[in-house]
């Protein structure tokens, strides 16, 4: 039995008795003793468990600001974990990150105060972390409740550069499958899709797990003990993003925020829409792929991808087929996978001439939410007439898809106000949506049918119907 | 040498360097005693309920479980209730709401204690639940008697006024989102004595009711509170439960226990801010100038008593705002529903009541066709008569119109108004609108006998002290005021002063660190111990060196006697060997204040705290969606203790105040299960939310006009208030989107759907293009 092996602020650690759903959290606070760490919410949406971790990938070291309470242990195999208290040791000079949080007073309780400070310093060791993030955006996953972030904001532009840099992580060349195993669980680490298509082969039941963020919470709030554990976060060709002459190929490992990049280069659209995704701890964990597959009605990914006329290349054993993302949701929570079955990528088609993309979420808070409402559009024009409606939405339904009448009743006409009235009187025949704790179905219903009024306007009369988020008024 | 300055420095946070490394220990950092078990409670599956059968073998015989506890195991009281004994810290033959606790166990580890109390079969026999406050209001299901305050002759005033409004409106409740959770750690001792620690702003009400679930006196029970992480008001009364279901299993296993909630139990189990309804009528004159006015305002307490009675009473003082009521009626009902008892809450009902008024300004101000800060400023109060509260508290301190002026000049109030009505014109789906508002929010708790406090201040012989108080410190920076203060009365470095945990064994009989008191009430009675401890030292001095006590004089770190001067070290030191006490304790009692709840007459409050707002937000009138563009903030703090730590108040409490009025909804099923229980369902306010353009200012010319400490004045609570003017800013954008159409009815929080609902029913139900059109 292989143990888990990484760094802890750059002390090398072995685990070999901790059950695989052992959180990353529990292991600093509760076995480390290293209790700067916070504990907010267990589910991966405060950010004061907020710690960075260090990963060799294509032969880059990245840096990653990521949740360790949803987290399970060896996925860490391999790895460098910098905690708050491998910044700056007793006695010592604070880091430049934590002098200016005193210097700005952007700690007041001081509880989530360390997560933002790993978020923040996350962000500076790695400069692929996007530069095109504001800071708003880097601590979007990061919750205080005193401050008001005011502060935290100005600390974060004036810190000066400089601070630790951490010892990357250890080199391990283990030669065979990391297969852990301790207190009655089971945690393998297949390293292409080969061994992962063998893994399932030998144990149809295990637990697929990718970034954890959804599996994470099984564990942590509905306590299901998952003693068989398959990841694929080490399969390094599942990690890749192939541009091919038909579109992208997204592996399934691929992190939301490794994707963000050449996604929001061809598609500006998808861009802010994953800068509105969950937040940098989640997309740093959590996987494109992931998102669909979980089937989630009011994920962000599929309505996007579904009006993208993606589709998922699925892998049993050898066999492999590709299925429209249009016929892979089956009924809540319930998709076209058979067991053994898993997914290896997502296709998803270069934007062609004529075609138009919007895609508009709606959420209770802009940042950091689940949508309420998501519409995802994809028009093809010919001399202003529509030839290709892809109309899809999330929020509305048990499933998220695409809503056929409104559709049909936009191919053939001209985009005008009579033929958007008529796709928003189809799209109230296409679903039944339910109230619950986002929105009433009567929210749902009226935004759905204006998210069309808004994609006409938008295309027709820009200037009249800025985003809200867009809107900038000079001081 | 000059007197060293302490207060009025923009010192950091005295834990700032410990928050920033992760070392700052709360409760759960603490290392935990040997053989600590973890404690976890078993939550009802129903609103209201018959307990018909419970078998908790299973839970007994999970891994890890050491021992169960039901309400029927306690040696004492099975009571948490902080003024009424009727509310149970487990459940008893029937339950009151979905997600009360029912029964708790011990184990080895936290992650078995949980999975252990999954366990139990209970059966139960439904009855029926009021879960919204008009299922109360429907039954009649009143949880406290109603309420009257009363000056004048309203109904008659009313039928004489040229103009007359009647309405009602909803606002939602608030949960406190602490980021650290409750938790308490319960160490048995070996007389029969409890230490405790626990995150609680109430060290003293935790003691209390530790001790009388234990049946103990209350001084075997000794609760230490060195920080929280996060408060509000949540953890006033909320953390008693906590404590107590810790000590009474700690006594039970004879181990220590630690009981920490994760935060869906946290938001299924502890109280949030009231939800209020409130029915208005107004008469008013031309001007919009108000001359009789009724409010009704009925609160939820949830399923019982808790700080209810206190909090709907604040929510009546508050009624007024900043106005002057010549006629006047107020009546309060406090509403029981099966759900979790609503507490204590930043602001305690201040902001219900004032959001109530300033409701009623705007619709007043629509319905004459005029800008709502003209009508703001017709109803403040003035000069005798205009200064009289619907409480008959002479309003003595009237500084809002000074803070008005000002903010109305440098937010551009004016011409920013035009500028966006112009905008508007041109803008057929986002909508902008303005809102300046004002605070005035009364500083003393209502309940008279709490605005006391202690403290005890030890000299040590080299010169350090020791400094203790009966306030906790959430993060709001208490500890660091009342720090300063010290250092300068003694005139001596803070680094010499070390700050340490309330804990009932140091200073007891304390008052919860609540209703912004904390500095007034521990800052004088420290100041006071730091007074007699210098008095004894001066004397002493005085005496030794043959010199007139006028000519001891603490400066600087020295202690200066006419041509000699010594060190606070060499004083003490040689106090010490002439046997001259070295500690002393220090007592404050708020003066001035009285009230006669019979008669709902007095002076409940020593002074107000003002403050204004004006903020700019921006609609999409097709979503719903809203932000706020621009909020300018100017707050009177008196003369600022801190700069720094008091901008943080105002800023944080703003902010969380955006958050109540905006994203942050509460939602039940209709099974009276809290649907919203955890940051991905309950929003509070993040980084972006933040207005883009904020600017914040304490306002220069402040100065307490009461003899508070150092003429500062309380800052905890009233800037939450000012986001108000951010819920006005987006009603009158609503207002806006559909010109002549008269007022949009808006309930808070004004999320996406609330704002296109009113923007809809404002428009008739036009089609979402033909407004688009119709703006062009």
């Amino acid at each position: 039995m292989a143990p888990i092996r990484f760094t802890v602020n750059g002390a090398p650690v072995e685990v070999t008795d901790l059950h695989p759903t052992t959180t990353l959290l529990q292991y600093l606070r509760i076995h480390r003793r290293l209790t700067g760490t916070k504990e907010g919410c267990a589910e991966g949406d405060c950010g004061a468990c907020t710690v960075t971790v260090g990963e060799w990938l294509d032969g880059r070291l990245r840096w990653r600001a990521v949740n360790a309470c949803i987290l399970f242990l060896p996925t860490l195999h391999g790895k460098a974990v910098l905690t708050v208290e491998g910044l700056s040791a007793e006695s010592q000079p604070l880091h430049p990150v934590q002098r200016a949080f005193v210097d700005h007073h952007a700690a007041q309780c001081g509880f989530c105060t360390p997560g933002f400070v790993m978020a923040l310093v996350a962000h500076r060791l790695d400069p692929e972390n996007g530069v095109h993030l504001a800071t708003e955006d880097v601590i979007a996953g990061n919750l205080c409740r005193c401050t008001g972030y005011r502060p935290i904001l100005d600390a974060a532009a004036a810190a000066e550069p400089g601070g630790l840099e951490p010892a990357p992580p250890p080199a391990l060349s283990d030669e065979a499958m990391p297969d852990y195993r301790a207190a009655g669980g089971r945690f393998r680490m297949p390293r292409s899709g080969d061994e992962l298509a063998a893994c399932l082969r030998e144990t149809p039941d295990a637990t697929l797990l990718a970034g954890g963020t959804d599996i994470g919470l099984w564990v942590t709030k509905a306590l299901r003990a998952l003693d068989d554990l398959v990841w694929l976060g080490a399969c390094a060709d599942l990690q890749r993003i192939d541009a091919t002459s038909d579109g992208l190929r997204i592996g399934a490992a691929v992190r939301l925020h490794d994707a963000y990049p050449i996604l929001a280069e061809h598609w500006p659209e998808l861009g802010e829409l994953l800068r509105r995704f969950a937040c940098v701890q989640i997309r740093q964990a959590g996987t494109v792929l992931g998102n669909v597959l979980n089937a989630s009605p009011i994920g962000d990914g599929s309505p996007a991808f579904l009006a993208l006329g993606a589709s998922l290349v699925l892998r049993k054993g050898d066999r492999r087929r590709t299925v429209p993302l249009d016929t892979f949701f089956l009924a809540y929570r319930k998709t076209a996978l058979e067991p053994v079955e898993f997914a290896e990528a997502l296709l998803l088609p270069w934007p062609a001439d004529g075609q138009v993309f919007k895609a508009i979420k709606l959420s209770k808070r802009f940042d950091q939410d689940i949508s309420a409402v998501m519409g995802a559009f994809r028009l093809t024009l010919a001399d202003g007439v529509v030839t290709d409606a892809r109309l899809a939405f999330g929020g509305l339904a048990a499933i998220p898809r695409r809503s056929p009448s409104a559709e049909a009743a936009l191919v053939g006409h001209r985009l005008d106000e009579a033929a958007i009235e008529a796709a928003c009187a189809a799209f109230r025949q296409d679903f039944q949506p339910i109230d619950d704790v986002r929105a009433t179905a009567a929210y749902r219903l009226e935004a759905g049918q204006n998210l069309l009024r808004r994609l006409f306007l938008e295309l027709t009369r820009p200037a009249d119907a800025p985003r809200i988020l867009d809107l900038e008024i000079a001081a | 040498m000059t007197r060293l300055q302490a207060v009025a420095a923009p010192l950091p946070h005295d834990s700032a360097e410990l928050h920033v490394t992760g070392r700052a220990r709360y409760v759960d950092d603490l290392p935990e005693p040997q053989g600590c078990l973890h404690a976890a409670v078993g939550q009802s599956a129903r609103a209201h309920a018959r307990i018909v059968r419970m078998d908790l073998s299973r839970v007994a015989a999970a891994p890890g479980v050491v021992a169960v506890l039901t309400g029927a195991d306690f040696p004492g009281l099975n009571q948490i209730g902080p003024v009424l004994l009727d509310e149970p810290a487990l459940a008893q033959h029937s339950v009151d709401y979905h997600g009360q606790a029912v029964f708790a166990v011990a184990a080895t580890s936290y992650e078995l204690a949980r999975r252990a109390v999954t366990l139990a079969e209970i059966d139960y026999e439904d009855l029926p639940a009021a879960i919204h406050l008009e299922d109360a209001l429907a039954e009649n299901l009143d949880l406290l008697l109603p309420y009257e305050m009363r000056r004048g002759d309203p109904d008659a005033a009313m039928a004489r006024s040229a103009h007359f409004l009647e309405g009602s409106f909803r606002l939602g409740g608030q949960d406190h989102f602490y980021l650290e959770g409750q938790i308490a750690l319960a160490a048995p001792g070996e007389d029969g004595g409890m230490d405790v620690h626990a995150s609680t702003q109430h060290p003293t009400e935790v003691q209390h009711v530790v001790a009388r679930c234990l049946g103990e006196i209350d001084a075997k029970v000794r609760v230490e509170c060195r920080r929280m992480g996060g408060g509000f008001g949540g953890k006033e009364t909320q953390a008693n439960q906590i404590a107590a279901i810790a000590a009474v299993l700690a006594r039970k296993t004879g181990r220590p226990v630690k009981f920490r909630l994760d935060r869906d139990v946290d938001m299924t189990l502890t109280g949030k801010r009231h939800d209020f309804r409130i029915d208005y009528r107004v008469g008013f004159d031309e001007d919009g100038r108000i001359e009789a006015i009724t409010f009704g305002q009925a609160a939820r307490g949830g399923c019982s008593a808790d700080l209810t009675g206190a909090i709907a009473d604040r929510a009546m003082f508050h009624a007024d705002n900043a106005y002057f009521f010549p006629h006047v009626r107020i009546r309060s009902r406090r509403l029981k529903t099966h759900t979790v008892s609503n507490t204590a809450f930043r602001g305690f009902g201040g902001p219900q009541g004032m959001l109530g008024i300033e409701e009623v300004i705007d619709e007043i101000a629509r319905h004459l066709g005029r800008d709502p800060l003209d009508v703001r400023r017709a109803n403040l109060y003035g000069p005798a008569p205009r200064n009289l509260t619907p409480y008959h508290m002479e309003v003595e301190d009237f500084v809002l119109p000074e803070i008005m002026d000002e903010l109305e000049q440098s937010s551009g109030y004016r011409e920013r108004r035009a500028a966006i009505e112009a905008w508007n014109r041109t803008s057929p789906v986002l909508k902008r609108g303005i809102a300046l508002t004002p605070v005035k929010f009364g500083i003393s708790f209502t309940t008279s006998h709490l605005n006391q406090a202690g403290a005890l201040i030890q000299l040590y012989t080299d010169g350090s002290v020791l400094l203790n108080h009966g306030g906790t410190e959430m993060g709001q920076g208490l500890y660091v005021k009342v720090q300063q203060i010290v250092a300068e009365e003694l005139q001596i470095p803070t680094g010499l002063i070390r700050i340490t945990a309330a804990d009932t064994s140091k200073v007891p009989n304390t008052s919860p660190t609540a209703a912004s008191s904390g500095t007034d009430m521990n800052g004088m009675a420290a100041l006071a111990a730091a007074r007699t401890l210098k008095e004894r030292l001066t004397t002493f001095a005085a005496e030794k060196y043959g010199v007139p006590a006028h000519k001891v004089v603490f400066q600087d770190g020295a202690i200066l006697l006419g041509e000699h001067r010594m060190s606070l070290r060499e004083l003490a030191k040689e106090a010490w060997m002439a046997r001259v006490q070295l500690s002393a304790t220090g007592y404050y009692a708020t003066p001035k204040i009285h009230y006669d709840r019979d008669q709902a007459h007095g002076r409940p409050f020593y002074y107000f705290a003002y403050g204004a707002a004006c903020c700019e937000a921006v609609i999409d009138t097709l979503t719903g969606e809203n932000r706020i563009l621009r909020a300018d903030l100017l707050h009177d703090v008196g003369r600022s203790l801190n700069p720094a730590i008091d901008r943080g108040q105002i800023e944080g409490g703003f902010v969380q105040g955006l958050g109540w009025l905006t994203t942050e909804e509460l939602w039940w099923t209709k099974e009276g299960a809290l649907a919203s229980h955890a940051p991905s369902t309950y929003k509070i306010p993040c980084a972006s939310d933040l207005p883009r353009d904020f600017r914040v200012a304490i306002w220069e010319r402040g100065r307490n006009q009461e003899r508070s400490v150092h003429r500062s004045k309380a800052v905890g609570e009233p800037p939450l208030m000012l986001a108000i003017a951010a819920f006005q800013a987006i009603k009158d954008a609503i207002a806006q989107a559909v010109p002549g159409r008269g007022s949009p009815r808006l309930d808070a929080p004004a999320t996406p759907e609330r704002v296109l609902f009113a923007v809809n029913e404002l428009r008739g139900r036009t089609a979402a293009l033909d407004l688009a059109r119709a703006a062009e």
